[in-house]
């Protein structure tokens, strides 16, 4: 299950509406080993593309580097797809490398409602998990 | 020459779990066979006939290689190579071979990683 925080939700929906029809991408950063997504951390979508998604390397490096210094760890990954629904693709399947991550998925491809859905992905299986809106 | 090599956790199993390795060589892609000595297929991941894999980042120090000299990119004692899987997807199923570049068809990756 992933729980998070309405507000941490509603920045991620955003992000998503702001940058569509492009994806939009980026992290929740959490305490290590906690589980709890906490520190919103919005990313360059490198390939600025309305079907691919890609971390500038540049910047993943620097993210990744103060989520060590502050013994953090992505707890979320999440990207947007704008045309179809918040399922993660092959490619998405493919090139998951963050076991421990919660994979959330938005989509913009409706104008009035944006989907999101959460998944685990570990050795290419994939599966949906509920998702628990804090308020 | 001691070279610390930072290992991503989906690469661990290459590393009986370790975080860190040491390796030498005087430029990465002799770090890399090295580190392949004793940790057999690790360099698979990393590299392939093209050289470094598109979906990995490999950094000396705070920099991705592929702004230096890709494989042949000098490296001296105390340096840290970090290697970090891409993050990376989206709708799409024929990937950019770059971003904002020509599509290539990859193989459809059926349950598997497809950068592993």
């Amino acid at each position: 299950m992933l729980e998070i925080s309405r507000d941490l939700h509603d920045k991620i929906v955003a992000h998503a509406r702001a940058d569509h029809p492009d994806e939009a991408c980026g992290v929740v950063a959490g305490p290590a080993g906690s589980d709890r997504p906490e520190r919103f951390i919005p990313m360059t979508n490198a390939a600025r593309s309305p079907t691919f998604y890609e971390f500038d390397s540049t910047e993943q490096f620097r993210v990744w580097r103060e989520m060590e210094k502050r013994h953090e760890e992505p707890v979320v990954i999440y990207h947007s797809h704008t045309a179809t629904e918040a399922y993660p693709s092959r490619t998405d399947i493919s090139y998951a490398g963050e076991p421990g991550a919660h994979y959330v998925l938005a989509s913009t491809r409706d104008e009035d409602k944006t989907e999101f859905r959460s998944y685990r992905i570990l050795d290419g299986q994939v599966t949906e998990e509920p998702v628990n809106v804090v308020e | 020459m001691a070279i610390e090599v930072r290992i991503p956790t989906i690469l661990r199993t290459y590393t009986d779990g370790a975080k860190q390795v040491e390796g030498t060589g005087s430029t990465l892609g002799e770090v890399l066979a090295d580190l392949d000595s004793r940790h057999g297929g690790l360099r698979d991941r990393l590299v392939d006939g093209g050289g470094l894999r598109r979906f990995v980042n490999v950094y000396l120090n705070d920099e991705d290689v592929r702004f230096l000299d890709g494989l042949d990119t000098p490296v001296k004692d105390g340096d840290t190579v970090t290697v970090l899987p891409a993050v990376a997807g989206g709708a799409v199923t024929a990937l950019p071979a770059v971003a904002g570049g020509a599509v290539t068809a990859l193989p459809a990756a059926a349950g598997g990683a497809l950068f592993i």
